[in-house]
């Protein structure tokens, strides 16, 4: 199956319109030494046999449907309105490209623009871009930010942001002439008393995750003043779901908060594609990365939105950019939009309390079992680490867990050494008190 | 044929917030199942939110009106021709999304045991072999989250190699006709770019590359297709030259939609490629993102490619972290996997023979195209062309017409606009590209439409000046958007 039109019979009523004798004559430029290879792919088949492949390969997976997952670590399973899915299908939405012209893309750019506004409610910062590719992405440019306008090559960062969130830092700034100091956290958050020594005049940006990694509530608004004492930025990794009720970064002073949104409204995907946010205090207006939509008028005073601040961008500066972002995350901003729409004032509050609740009957039922010990005693929001007590063995309790239809949690052995037979729980309102007590007696039988 | 001025749009929508009413709500969640507590008994007073996110607060049909109407504002490949230079927009497939929809995908977690993602993880690597066999490259990472994260993945593969052989090149060299990203994602790894001018063919000046191509040079970033639409005939010598002098070759794909079956980059000496699964692949544009851009190397690349590798053992499938020379992770995760499900449908579904009519028919429209326009607009460059070709709008540009003014006519026809004043080494540029999704009948209709505002402006050019009409607004103030930026709602 292709999706070609044109007929060998077009073809050739083109070709004699053209004068061109055979379509040969079109690659002339194109070496003979490089026209002579065949490839292996098989033939092309039909649609229903396709989806038969896929559909097979699909139910290879055990999919969170069959299974009861306490799996989160950076990537959550929230209930999603079937409007999300119905309205994101609508082709005028994913069948457009970045919105060139806003004369005939007002649709994509007022979305653009009302995530925007979403996004810095959520926050409580001034100014949102349109998306960023991912979480881990979004905390990298932010970095780079701090550097750029700072003129100083100093990162500090907690370890208890998402080791692979990390590690994209690390890729990113190795050659830039920077150095990153991770500040450790023995208590389940940020040693406050090793980031005061170890940030000074030289650092440009202090990066903290709040509910960090292993779910606990860094105490920002101390963190925050430490890093302006210094005239650094600082940068929060914010959980879009716990600002229902969680304090936002534009009530403790955050230069930056950036996060991974794919909780609002998109898909687990094995990992992706997700969606980055990139929020700022208006002071970095003209510092941010990525598109921005912005409120105008059209040549008969109707308001309109189009791209704006472009100057900051590759296409335009080239080597000079603010980043070499082109692409952004459109789609699945288009679905946070809704979703945070369909949720609306009320729903946001109550579905963090409903992780909130939800994570610590979990957690309460589980201390209370003679397997598991709290790994940390901070406040929390939606998930936790526990610490196999006695010879215990962490990754057998997950293997037995798993037998019986239960992904278990991630074991913080992985990306903590230090943290050995320990692992990170997630309970969001997607967990019923059923699947929490169903887990609660497996392992009782341990 | 006649061409009309087409109305099919929905010309306004107040924002969400403007119908924001009191207690509405559009989602219901489950009630509290557990023993419900008072928050402050987990979480102390002071780390929780003091002023309430104000959101929208409407119905679910308010919802659903409100983005179906939205929806009708815009433009799409759906809708008609969307000819947007360098950007392939080729039609997108339903049965992608069919299968990227599959729930065994969509609600699989990535952290999930290998053993039970073993379905994704074939996918995956077959995916890897299908790009390895189309574009002769070596090896594949799907990583990249789009042309311009593969960019800088390449970018930083060049710098690992290069620390490795114990060389400190500093300087990448870019022709002036590149896509902006090329020399941006150069910066972002610290390199020093060289730009260096086409010759009057619209080529790659052989003897200017020579002479900058020094051994400070880590590598040359080239586009075949060129931006121009050219293929760069003398490819072999480029990439030899850039080799000789130790360097590397990196290769933009966004134009490979034109090779496809007709030519492989692997063979041609190039040492680094991405690819656009949202081009070439057919996967959605989606109003801007999500793309993907995998990027492939040749074999002594291999090592340098960002973890974790999807790899083969024992009839099964692992992730493999541990590669020392890796230059370690570009992103959380492993990348689009959305995208390259739909990626994997559409090239199953061609399979060889599909492939290489995609290159045969995407250069036939192309050079269709321009042979319909060529009597009526300049063409500064080559006489045959690739996937694309830009026409310059200096001629009209004497009327008082600008490129922009030709886009903006365009839309009042039903046609998206070309890509405008790109290339940069082209004045008043034009850049249609047709894709091979297109049948000879829309080409016809799109060329009349060129045609007739070619001959307008002759006679009458203030009628192509005040354009677009139909659309759902006019022409934006762009000066104001950027001077007063109004980038979110505030309630008046």
């Amino acid at each position: 199956m292709d999706y070609i039109p044109n007929t060998e019979r077009d073809k050739e009523i083109m070709l004699k319109e053209m004068g061109i004798p055979s379509f040969e004559a079109l690659l002339e430029d194109i070496p003979k030494t490089l026209r002579q290879f065949s490839l292996a792919l098989p033939h092309g088949i039909s649609e229903p046999e396709v989806l038969k492949i896929l559909k097979e390969l699909s139910e290879r997976n055990a999919s969170t449907d069959k299974c009861i997952s306490f799996l989160g670590a950076g990537a959550y399973e929230h209930y999603i309105p079937s409007i999300v899915d119905h309205l994101a299908a609508r082709s005028e939405f994913y069948t457009c490209y970045t919105p060139y012209q806003p004369e005939v893309s007002q649709g994509t750019l007022q979305v653009m623009y009302e995530f925007q506004t979403l996004m810095c409610e959520l926050t409580g910062m001034d100014v949102s871009n349109a998306s960023m590719y991912d979480g881990s992405t979004a905390l990298t440019e932010a970095a780079l930010l701090s550097i750029r306008l700072k003129e100083k090559n100093k990162i500090v960062c907690s370890r208890a942001i998402h080791p692979e969130y990390r590690q994209v830092l690390r890729t990113y700034l190795k050659g830039l002439h920077t150095e990153i100091i991770e500040i450790d956290s023995p208590e389940g958050t940020t040693n406050i008393e090793r980031l005061k020594k170890v940030v000074d005049d030289k650092t440009a940006a202090v990066l903290i995750q709040n509910p960090n990694f292993f779910g606990c509530i860094e105490d920002m608004e101390a963190i925050s003043n430490i890093t302006h004492k210094h005239d650094a930025l600082f940068i929060a990794c914010v959980n879009p779901i716990s600002l229902g009720l969680l304090k936002p970064p534009g009530e403790y002073n955050a230069d930056i908060a950036v996060g991974e949104a794919q909780v609002l409204g998109n898909y687990l995907n094995y990992g992706g594609p997700y969606l980055g946010f990139f929020t700022v205090k208006k002071e970095l207006l003209r510092k941010i990365p990525g598109r921005i939509a912005g409120e105008t008028v059209d040549s008969n005073g109707k308001r309109c939105f189009v791209l704006t601040l472009q100057a900051r961008e590759q296409h335009i500066r080239r080597e000079k950019a603010t980043s070499n972002i082109c692409t952004n995350q459109g789609l699945l901003a288009l679905r946070a939009c809704i979703y945070l729409c369909a949720l609306g004032r009320t729903g946001m509050t109550e579905l963090a309390n409903l992780n909130i609740q939800k994570s610590h009957y979990a957690y309460e039922r589980l201390c209370a079992l003679n397997v598991f010990e709290p790994a940390f005693k901070k406040p929390f929001f939606n998930e936790f680490a526990l610490k196999a007590k006695g010879n215990i063995q962490v990754g057998k309790v997950n293997d037995y867990l798993l037998k019986k239809g239960i992904i278990g949690g991630l074991e913080l052995s992985r990306f903590y050494p230090e943290l050995g037979n320990s692992m990170l729980l997630c309970a969001t309102e997607t967990k019923t008190k059923e699947s929490i007590d169903r887990l609660i007696a497996e392992l009782s039988k341990i | 044929m006649m061409i009309k001025e087409t109305k099919i749009m929905n010309k306004t929508e107040p924002l969400i917030f403007e119908i924001s009413s009191p207690g509405r709500r559009g989602f219901t969640l489950p009630a509290c199942d557990v023993p419900e507590k008072s928050i402050t008994s987990f979480i102390p007073q002071n780390m929780l939110r003091k002023l309430e996110a104000i959101l929208p607060e409407v119905s679910e049909i308010d919802v659903v009106r409100h983005f179906t109407r939205l929806s009708q504002m815009n433009y799409c490949v759906d809708t008609n021709f969307y000819p947007l230079g360098s950007c392939t927009m080729k039609y997108n497939p339903k049965v992608n999304e069919e299968s990227a929809r599959l729930e065994g995908f969509t609600n699989l977690h990535p952290y999930q045991p290998v053993e039970q993602c073993q379905g994704i993880l074939k996918l995956l690597y077959n995916l890897e072999q299908i790009l390895k066999d189309i574009s002769g490259m070596s090896a594949f990472t799907l990583q990249p989250a789009a042309g311009a994260h593969g960019e800088l993945t390449g970018m930083l593969i060049i710098r690992a190699y290069m620390e490795k052989q114990g060389e400190t090149r500093h300087k990448i060299i870019i022709p002036d006709s590149a896509h902006g990203t090329n020399p941006a994602s150069a910066a972002l790894c610290g390199y020093e770019v060289e730009s260096i001018q086409s010759n009057a063919s619209g080529l790659v000046d052989i003897k200017k590359l020579k002479d900058s191509f020094t051994r400070d040079t880590a590598a040359l970033m080239i586009t075949n297709p060129n931006t121009l639409g050219l293929f760069e005939k003398d490819i072999l010598q480029i990439c030899k030259i850039a080799h000789d002098a130790g360097g590397l070759v990196y290769c933009d794909g966004a134009n490979i939609n034109a090779l496809l079956g007709m030519a492989r980059p692997g063979d041609m000496g190039v040492d680094i490629l991405h690819l656009n699964l949202h081009k070439t692949f057919s996967t959605p544009h989606g109003g801007g993102g999500p793309g993907a851009g995998p990027i492939g190397v040749s074999e002594k690349l291999k090592q340098f490619l960002p973890v974790p590798r999807i790899e083969p053992k024992d009839n099964t499938y692992v992730l493999n972290h541990n590669c020392p020379n890796s230059i370690g992770r570009v992103r959380a995760f492993y990348g689009h996997v959305g995208m390259m499900i739909r990626a994997y449908t559409y090239l199953l579904s061609l399979g060889k023979e599909g492939i290489c009519k995609v290159g045969e028919f995407a250069v036939l429209n192309a050079n269709y195209l321009r042979h319909k326009l060529e009597k009526y607009y300049d063409i500064p460059y080559g006489k045959i062309c690739m996937h694309e070709f830009v026409i310059s709008a200096k001629r009209q540009k004497k009327k008082d017409v600008s490129a922009l003014d030709i886009a903006k006519k365009l839309l009042d026809y039903g046609f998206y606009a070309p890509t405008i004043y790109f290339p940069l080494i082209v004045e008043e540029a034009v850049m249609i590209e047709p894709t091979e999704t297109e049948s000879r009948e829309t080409l016809d209709a799109f060329a009349t439409a060129m045609i007739k505002i070619a001959a307008d402006i002759e006679q009458q050019p203030e009628v192509i000046q005040k354009t677009p009409k139909t659309t759902p607004i006019s022409r934006p103030d762009e000066v104001k958007a950027a001077r007063e930026p109004n980038l979110r709602w505030e309630k008046a």
